[in-house]
């Protein structure tokens, strides 16, 4: 392997294999992600896809293997990982507006009251402009659209000029335009800044055109590759263990018979 | 019978100084731990941990024990309950709704057996500042002044925390730790409550002054800020009008809370019908 910086794989993860009782949701799993590579997970529900994002995050242990983010072991709270979680809603009763989201991902993690010195700011203003939520800054979080709250979310993950962004359905509950727009800003940091993405998402359609690899996890088994390789009948079909068909339609894949047991909808997968 | 007197109001203010003291910081302390009691969605939980607070405090008057001792106990029990059985929202409804009359039942159970004077008895669910003596009044104010400190210590990662445990974990904020820390916090709080307003009265200065901050203004510094104000005009206020007058203090803090709410509550309306026209027009 070589050991130059830009070469070296950002995460990788060796033999990696993750059980909940007899359940196994993933084993010998081996993943190496190049800077600047766009990875999709795809899988039905309980398949493991958030674990495997709380195992980068280092908040789960896995059972078996390793898993390496710049050269060392994960460990909580590293601040090169910009984690964008799904969409929810936030209570009225949240005295925080637009901007000190973002900000809490410059200095929320420090003991303190929440004062923000002139520096940080000028890096909050920075992040705000970059993620196009400038004009909102000011509004209460709660008063603030899906779409708007996660452009914030975005910004708020890029405070630690993050190599690697993890991000666990962003796209969920939102409607088509924020959802472009949203990956979007993920794709353009990616390839302004090399920052590579593990992109969880049930729905691969908005992210189809920026993905390089897939990862899908299904039944305790997973395959990888690009996007031709994985999104095929065949290849799912063996994967589920049963038959399963990869529709694809006006630019759209759609996974159609997906089976039931696996505590999922119907053609929900990828649709 | 006459609401006021304020013929010798001087005298009186000087021997409850100490009473005002501890009203004072408990105002702002219960302003500014009732801003995270709303966004962590606790108003319920500070009503059940006030009710075994009682419990506590009625058990130690009936065994001759400190009674802010016992509604310590009381408190801490109930907050380690909910904390470590309540992580979700609606476990720990289910909880508190559990706990609540049990303590309740408790503390009257301890009243009922004690054969001292009702005014005490009475004094623990509806409020007793004044009788409450010197080195006790100390320990309400101590022990506020530390739940203040520890708040301006943990206020960030706590805010974060509040917001989005999850990002916040992401990041490094020891969510676990954390939420233990903010229910020892809570229990502490509602105890000296409960022996300034009493347990059934505890939640108007642990939650109407940080609900009428938010009709108001949505700053995280700010909010903050006049929630601490208004608890503090609140219990300073009623214990200012109650020495003039012949009723005990928690109706006059309750209703000065009250009061404060209702304004906040047309501020915000009113400022926001302005602003949805201001978005029509442009």
């Amino acid at each position: 392997m070589s050991d130059s910086s830009s070469e070296r794989a950002v995460l990788s993860i060796r033999g990696g294999a993750l059980a909940f009782g007899s359940k196994t949701l993933w084993r010998d799993l081996e993943l190496s992600l190049a800077r600047g590579e766009f990875l999709a997970v795809l899988g039905a529900n309980g398949s493991g896809k958030t674990s495997l994002v709380r195992s980068i995050l280092g908040q789960q242990r896995l059972d078996a293997g390793s898993i390496d983010f710049e050269g060392t072991p994960v460990h909580r709270g590293d601040r090169r990982i910009g984690y964008i979680p799904q969409q929810k809603i936030v209570p009225d009763g949240t005295p925080l507006r637009g901007r000190d989201l973002v900000t809490l991902g410059v200095n929320g993690h420090r003991f303190g009251l929440p004062l923000a010195s002139a520096k940080t700011r000028a890096q909050v203003d920075a992040l705000l402009e970059s993620v196009g939520a400038s004009s909102y800054a000011n509004q209460p979080i709660g008063t603030l659209s899906g779409g708007e709250q996660q452009r914030l979310r975005v910004g708020q993950s890029l405070a630690g000029d993050p190599t690697l962004l993890l991000c666990d359905e962003p796209l969920m509950s939102l409607d088509l335009a924020h959802q472009r727009a949203v990956s979007e800003l993920i794709d353009t940091r990616r390839r302004e800044h090399g920052t590579s993405v593990v992109f969880v998402t049930h729905d691969v359609n908005p992210v189809l055109g920026m993905v390089d690899r897939i990862l899908y996890l299904a039944g305790g088994q997973f395959t990888i590759g690009i996007p031709d390789e994985v999104l095929r009948s065949d290849v799912l079909s063996g994967l589920y263990g049963t038959p399963v068909d990869v529709i694809r339609s006006r630019g759209r894949v759609i996974v159609a018979g997906v089976p039931q047991g696996d505590h999922h909808h119907h053609d929900e997968e990828i649709e | 019978m006459t609401l006021f007197d304020f013929s010798n109001y001087g005298e009186l203010l000087a021997l409850v100084q100490n009473s005002i003291v501890a009203a004072a910081i408990l105002g702002i302390v219960g302003g500014l731990i009732g801003v995270f009691v709303m966004q962590r969605d606790m108003a319920f939980a500070v009503h059940g941990i006030s009710e075994l607070s009682f419990a506590g405090a009625a058990g130690a008057l009936l065994i001759g024990a400190n009674v802010v001792a016992g509604s310590i106990v009381g408190s801490l029990i109930a907050a380690g309950i909910i904390g470590l059985l309540g992580a979700r929202a609606r476990d720990r409804n289910s909880i508190i709704g559990v706990l609540m009359p049990f303590g309740l039942g408790l503390g009257i159970l301890f009243l009922a057996l004690y054969p001292g004077r009702s005014g005490n008895k009475f004094g623990l669910l509806t409020g007793q500042i004044i009788s409450v003596d010197i080195p006790q009044l100390g320990l309400l104010i101590g022990i506020s002044i530390l739940v203040l400190v520890v708040l301006m210590i943990v206020w960030r990662p706590l805010m974060f925390d509040s917001l989005d445990a999850e990002v916040a974990a992401a990041r490094g904020v020891p969510s676990r730790t954390l939420s233990f820390v903010f229910m020892l916090l809570l229990g502490l709080t509602v105890a000296v409550s409960v022996q300034i307003i009493g347990a059934l009265l505890v939640l108007a200065l642990l939650v109407t002054p940080a609900a009428s901050a938010l009709r108001v203004s949505s700053s995280p510094v700010l909010v903050p800020l006049l929630s601490m104000l208004f608890g503090f005009v609140a219990a300073v206020g009623g214990i200012l009008l109650a020495i003039g007058g012949s009723l005990p203090i928690s109706p006059y803090i309750t209703t000065i809370s009250f009061a404060i709410y209702l304004v906040c509550r047309i501020v915000g309306a009113t400022r926001g019908s302005a602003r949805r026209r201001v978005e029509l027009v442009s």
